[in-house]
């Protein structure tokens, strides 16, 4: 094969195959970083996944990176790799905004734990990745910038919140990226996006330097092209970190290394509730003949109940809102964020910046967040929807009692068109199967099992037990190394 | 879908320190009153002796040893500073 022509797909290649090209010394950092860049300008007209990139900070970090290889001093698989960033994550001197115009001009101080670990990791840190506004939706068309759209049909969304982190991955414009998962953030734009989205259990990655939405939901993960480019990925983000007192001591195993270890066969859960009304029968197609693959290599397929999964939407939209309502407030036009030119008095400054600077559905949700913890109807909202959130994550431990998973459909149906829900209630529905798993802080993975008739990508979703990444992956890995839906690109 | 009554858009936006349009008020009123309406469901739950879960994971009292460390220096903490003077951060007057 002649080096041009290899070149020019490099930007679709996994992880693992480019770190063998490297390794080889058959391609450079640079030739790989360049390439990413390229095809970036290249459709990124068109896809509007990134907020910015930096394509000289990239290629310094690439030389430095062919640098250490060339005398023998290589940091791993993911050193020389670009790997874009959402949003919402810091990184040093680079902008840091959101998606919303209360941070349009904000410059990171410092690099969050996941960005310090990726650079030790020799990754390049690459691109603002789009979102919605603070995180806050299924589309991306909260953003206060642009709608990213999705690279299999543009005219629809790529999901969302971290819908540029997985339209970006899918269109070649990075090799894997970051995100960040509330309540199915990465799960969701992953299955509308063809890519592996993966939410680690809460309190296995640092949020250090994650501009915080819900405190007690968030969690940093990876997407990528393949189940093992996860397990790769992972393994340089987790870890306990005494900057994120959330962030739990557990060790850390190999979870490459497991893909291989472990074998299965697995015990996988189906539960009625994740197969109801609202879903999409393509979708539900895909996924039973996911399920019917473990079938036939020998795991045992049995139903579990989540009899609470009907009230998850109504927990989310009042502890997601409270916890955003609380955290937001550090958004005044004092320190830092956008501050009105035309305030009376320091007391009016705080009304006009926040008028100013939040748009209309992080409004809505600091304005319900607030309601529900108001005097009067804490009880009612709030402390009620912590415990029936007590009952939900009860359901789940109760099913890892007979299973090691759970599979279900990732999202009800897939990619929708760009103002198709332009009511906040039919968007909050969007996350029904994926927010249960954020309230329970368990971890999730999507991983593309097919396409619909009309050429878009569905996801599974695959649940699993506390801090057990490792089995997680290698069941995901069981069904992703035999299928090769990852491989169909989008034309763009 | 009407509004519920307790549902003041007015007193809420003050808690939250947040300028509303008119427009927004209506809109938002409505908005929130449907998923509210949505959100009733939540009282069908039994939820008699059921402990709150306010992280899935219990962690309590996280200490950490007191020992000063470096922190940000003072031009870069204050770098994104809508308005600054003499490493201050300047505010509109707050007493009369």
């Amino acid at each position: 094969m002649s080096h041009a022509a290899m070149s020019s797909e490099l930007f679709n290649k996994t992880i693992v195959e480019l770190a063998e090209l490297l390794a080889a010394k058959t391609i450079t950092s640079v030739e790989l970083t360049q390439a990413v860049i390229d095809r970036t300008q290249s459709v990124e007209e068109r896809v509007k996944a990134f907020n910015s990139f930096d394509a000289a900070a990239a290629l310094a970090q690439a030389a430095a990176s062919d640098a250490r290889r060339a005398a023998g001093q290589s940091l791993g698989a993911l050193d020389g790799i670009p790997i874009g960033i959402k949003d919402v994550i810091a990184v040093t001197g680079q902008p840091l905004t959101a998606s919303s115009k209360m941070l349009a001009n904000f410059v990171s101080p410092y690099d969050a734990t996941v960005t310090q670990k990726l650079k030790k990791a020799g990754a390049i840190i690459w691109g603002r990745l789009n979102l919605d506004e603070f995180a806050m939706g299924s589309s991306t068309e909260n953003s206060a910038f642009h709608t990213t759209r999705n690279p299999y049909n543009l005219d629809c969304v790529p999901g969302g919140s971290s819908g540029g982190s997985a339209a970006a991955l899918a269109a070649g414009e990075a090799i894997a990226t970051l995100g960040s998962d509330t309540g199915g953030s990465i799960r969701q734009p992953a299955a509308l996006c063809n890519v592996v989205g993966l939410k680690p259990t809460y309190g296995l990655v640092s949020r250090f330097g994650l501009i915080a939405f819900a405190s007690s939901l968030d969690q940093i993960g990876p997407f990528n092209r393949t189940v093992e480019d996860a397990a790769i990925t992972l393994q340089a983000i987790a870890g306990y970190d005494e900057n994120d007192s959330t962030s739990v001591k557990v060790e850390i195993p190999d979870y490459r290394a497991a893909l291989k270890t472990k074998k299965g066969p697995w015990r996988i859960g189906i539960s009625k509730e994740y197969f109801g009304e609202g879903l999409d029968p393509e979708v539900a197609a895909a996924v039973e003949k996911a399920v019917s693959f473990y079938e036939k290599m020998g795991c045992v397929i049995k139903n579990v109940s989540l009899p609470h999964t009907e009230y998850g939407v109504g927990v989310y939209y009042i502890i997601a809102t409270a916890e955003c309502s609380s955290n937001l407030s550090r958004y005044d036009g004092i320190r830092y964020g956008h501050r009105s030119a035309d305030a009376k008095d320091i007391v009016d400054l705080y009304y006009k910046s926040r008028a100013e600077g939040f748009g209309p559905e992080v409004k809505r949700r600091i304005i319900l967040g607030t309601y529900v913890l108001s005097s009067g109807y804490y009880d009612a909202y709030y402390l009620r929807a912590q415990k029936v959130r007590t009952l939900i994550r009860q359901d789940f431990l109760n099913a890892y009692n007979e299973v090691d998973a759970i599979i279900t459909p990732t999202t009800p149906t897939p990619a929708f068109k760009r103002g198709a829900k332009a009511d906040p209630l039919a968007m909050y529905l969007c996350d029904v199967y994926t927010i249960g798993v954020n309230l329970a802080g368990l971890p999730g993975i999507s991983v593309p099992c097919g396409f619909s008739s009309s050429g878009l990508p569905i996801g599974m979703q695959l649940i699993g037990q506390p801090f057990k990444e490792a089995d997680l992956l290698a069941i995901a890995n069981a069904y992703d190394s035999a299928h090769d839906w990852a491989k169909r690109t989008p034309n763009l | 879908m009407s509004v519920p009554e307790d549902l003041n858009i007015d007193r809420i936006a003050n808690l939250a320190r947040l300028a509303l349009t008119d427009e927004e008020k209506v809109k938002f009123s409505a908005q929130l009153a449907d998923v509210l309406t949505n959100i009733e469901k939540l009282k069908q739950v039994n939820v008699d002796g059921v402990e709150p879960t306010a992280h899935a994971f219990p962690i309590y009292n996280v200490w950490a040893d007191d020992v000063a460390k470096p922190g940000l220096p003072v031009e870069d903490a204050l770098r994104n500073a809508p308005e600054k003077r003499d490493n201050m951060i300047v505010v509109p007057k707050v007493v009369e």
